[in-house]
């Protein structure tokens, strides 16, 4: 049993989970308090010694659903096994009493009962053939193809589960109760596709195709539909984290002015002798930084998640100006200053700002010539200057004199690329026209990456 | 558990008896609380079950309003326990967290000492004014010394600026506080403690690793529905029903600030005042701005709920 917490706790490490040895100390005692047959409670007891950021959760359920699937009290031993027990409720059953059969589980919240059909429905229909290569992802779509899970959906509402639909509010409701009962059947029946997996070809080879990506370590220019929406929500959290760690180090940089009040009152160990001097938090002075952020298609996620980092740790700076282009250059600063929420300004940015000159493609040489009219004399020895984009410019003159124009007049300038490096530089990427003018040019594909450039910010 | 057991090690590093487990399972938590009117998770229930059996404080985070302050309470109240609560903010230090020294009081003592033309020895008058007669006492401290059933709970932990949390590192690990001037104190018995946080700052791996992690979200619609039921009394099921799903649903659009389980009560309690017993387009839309504090979230809230297609 240990032995497959140990495994476990590896798989975590590989997905990137920090997991310390006190950590693991703290799980081998939940184990203890709690039966692996409790399947649930034990889920939730070895979450709380074994992830201590919320953005992480999903990461360790899918890894605990692979190495504890389907596993009951008096099997714990770690043979493939694990037999999900009952076979599809009854013998040949019609398609049509089975559908009434999960519509009434569904309706009463029958757990068990809905477990039961997920892995009779799994077992009918997903063809599961033993040692076959394919994924998951694979049998549910044979699965769910049977099931007409929106036929079981409208019945399901019928059943005015939240009250009478006489009016359009309670009809509503009623819809969304039953899609979300119908999606957590939907979960089930990924469970039972992954025991049947588990069975076959054991946790770790199942653990290596459906490990999930931590959100801050998701390509960002090839992240799924879903893949954004998980690194919008870890954003916010991620931002939040940089910022305080930006302002523990600016503290302990410096010694602020001395503190009286602590000075007399730790005097008194001494006998009224001020032997320790203390001070209070420093304040020291801070940079400008301006950033010009390349909003076209391609890059619009990264330019996003970047000018929300930015504004996001804005109390770093003792000045943050944003300019967005695409062949036109606009000021979006304002939107910052209107919100105390980085993240609605940044979504306001895609509909709002002013950034179509000409015929909507990039042009980044005319973008830095008016970006760098725009700033005019607003620029100091004290301003950092970063630029986002992937320099693909449409084949439009790339005017690097700009840049080394704004070089001798501003502290540093760097460049972040979301484009694998490898990339570079092909087609009408002009990227190694514009390197020799900056301090450095960087690839940034994730918001770790996006994180650590930030929080290296001088 | 007996050779792994975290509570009798730590009952022995104290120099107490092991004390007796507080539950007997995590379903009793679940019972106990819902007793008490706080109608916890099957996740709360499990984490709090493991706490008291780990000796280890919970870290509990989540968003505003989600019954994290209330948890502590709650198990205070189910336990037969006193509670005591260190509300942090930022600024808070040593001094307002784990104990004080009354240097009025020592000061004047020191010049009382003085005018007396007292002959006796520096050693002795320092050996004085730093006894417990000097000590100022604040919750952390308190909680460690008392006699009786404590829950400790560290309210809003994430305000404190991250140097301060070094302050609960000792405590939160080995139950002791060390004085420099009169030593080690040590626990009299093991409080359950509770850390809140709305994670508006990281905190620190020192914290995390000495702490089990409770994230309290949004209950689902059926436990919100209780805690309507259970909490505004009078309240038609029906209403309540509707109440918990509709919320549930709001939930589920790009909101700015999502409604948090005391804006469904203050809500609930809103419709029951104006005599409702169901919902209606109408009675939402008017009543709205109770759930929903911005503008363009009412707006989204409507033409997403209230706008018949
Ligand atoms: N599970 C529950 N059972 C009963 N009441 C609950 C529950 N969860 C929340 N509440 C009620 O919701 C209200 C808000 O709870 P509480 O103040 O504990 O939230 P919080 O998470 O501490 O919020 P904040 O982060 O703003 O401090 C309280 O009135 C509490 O009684
Ligand atoms: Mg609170």
């Amino acid at each position: 049993m240990f032995d497959l917490l140990s495994r476990f706790i590896a798989e975590l490490r590989r997905v990137g989970l920090p997991v310390s040895l006190s950590e693991h100390v703290d799980a081998a005692s939940a184990m203890e308090v709690i039966s692996i047959g409790e399947r649930e409670t034990f889920k939730s007891v070895l979450a709380a010694t074994l992830v201590k950021d919320s953005t992480y959760r999903d990461a360790f359920d899918t890894a605990f659903e692979v190495y504890f699937a389907g596993r009951q009290e008096g099997d714990l031993d770690l043979g493939p096994g694990g037999d999900s027990g009952t076979s599809p409720a009854g013998p040949e059953r019609s398609e049509k009493e089975w559908s009434e059969d999960l519509v009434d589980a569904l309706a009463e919240e029958n757990e068990p009962a809905l477990r039961d059909a997920a892995r009779g429905a799994v077992e009918r229909y997903a063809g599961f053939e033993r040692g076959r290569p394919v994924g998951g992802a694979y049998y549910r779509y044979r699965t769910l193809r049977h099931l007409d899970l929106d036929a079981v959906t409208e019945r399901l509402s019928a059943l005015e589960l939240i009250g009478p639909t006489d009016n359009e509010l309670v009809e509503k409701l009623n819809r969304d109760e039953a899609e979300r009962r119908v999606s957590h059947f939907e979960d089930l029946v990924d469970q039972a596709i992954l025991e049947r997996l588990v069975e076959d070809r054991g946790a770790e080879a199942v653990a290596d195709s459906t490990r999930e990506t931590l959100p801050e370590d998701v390509d960002v220019m090839h992240a799924t539909r879903d893949e954004l929406a998980d690194l919008e929500r870890a954003l916010a959290p991620l931002s939040r984290k940089l910022a305080s760690r930006l302002a523990r180090r600016r503290r302990r940089r410096r010694r602020g002015p001395l503190d009286m009040r602590h000075t007399v009152r730790a005097s008194l160990s001494t006998g009224g002798v001020p032997l320790d001097i203390k001070f209070r938090p420093p304040r020291p002075a801070k940079p400008d930084l301006v950033v010009l952020a390349d909003i076209s298609g391609s890059v619009a996620s990264f330019a996003r998640f970047t000018l929300h980092l930015v504004h996001a740790i804005s109390e770093e700076f003792s000045k943050v100006r944003s300019f967005v282009f695409v062949d036109g250059v606009d000021e979006v600063t304002r939107f910052f200053a209107e919100t105390d929420d980085p993240g609605v300004a940044a979504q306001r940015i895609a509909t709002e700002a002013d950034v179509v000159a000409f015929d909507g493609h990039s042009d980044y040489g005319r973008a830095l010539e008016r970006f760098v009219e725009m700033l005019g004399a607003d620029v100091t020895r004290r301003t950092t200057v970063l630029i986002l984009g992937d320099a693909r410019s449409n084949y439009h003159p790339a005017r690097p004199e700009f840049l080394a124009d704004l070089r001798e007049r501003v502290k540093a300038i760097y460049w972040l690329n979301p484009e694998p490096r490898g990339y570079w530089n092909s087609g009408d990427s002009v990227i190694a026209l514009y390197e020799p003018h900056c301090e450095e040019v960087l690839e940034c594909r994730t918001l770790r990456q996006l994180e650590e450039f930030v929080s290296s910010l001088p | 558990m007996s050779a792994l057991d975290p509570r009798q090690a730590l009952a022995e590093r104290l120099g107490i008896e092991v004390p007796a487990p507080r539950f007997d399972s995590p379903a009793q938590v679940g019972d106990l609380l819902a007793g008490v009117d706080y109608l916890p998770s099957s996740e709360i229930a499990a984490v709090t079950f493991l706490a008291d059996r780990l000796a280890k404080p919970v870290l509990v985070e989540g968003p505003a309003g989600t019954g994290k302050t209330a948890l502590a309470a709650a198990v205070a109240a189910a336990t037969g326990s006193r509670l005591i609560r260190l509300q942090c903010y930022e600024g808070l230090d040593e001094s307002k967290a784990l104990y004080e020294w009354n240097y009025r009081k020592q000061l004047l003592r020191i010049q009382a000492g003085r005018r007396a033309d007292e002959t006796a020895s520096w050693s002795d008058l320092e050996e004085d004014i730093f006894s417990d007669d000097f000590l100022l006492t604040r919750p952390l401290l308190e909680a460690i010394t008392a006699p009786d059933p404590v829950v400790l709970l560290i309210d809003e932990v994430d305000r404190v600026e991250i140097e301060t949390e070094a302050l609960l590192l000792e405590i939160l690990s080995e139950y002791q506080v060390s004085i420099p001037e009169l030593g080690t104190v040590r626990a009299r018995q093991i409080p359950m403690v509770f850390l809140t946080s709305n994670a508006t700052r990281e905190l620190s791996e020192a914290l995390k690793r000495r702490c089990v992690f409770l994230h309290v979200g949004y209950p689902d619609p059926e436990r919100e529905r209780d805690i309507v039921t259970t909490r505004v009394p009078g309240i038609a099921t029906q209403l309540a029903t509707q109440i918990a799903q509709m919320v549930y649903s709001l939930r589920q659009l790009p909101l700015r600030k999502a409604p948090s389980v005391s804006e469904t009560l203050d809500w609930a309690r809103t419709l029951v005042i104006l005599g409702h017993e169901e919902l209606g387009p109408d009675v939402a839309a008017e009543t709205l701005h109770v759930l929903l504090k911005y503008q363009s979230d009412i707006a989204a809230a409507h033409e997403a709920l209230l706008s018949g297609e």
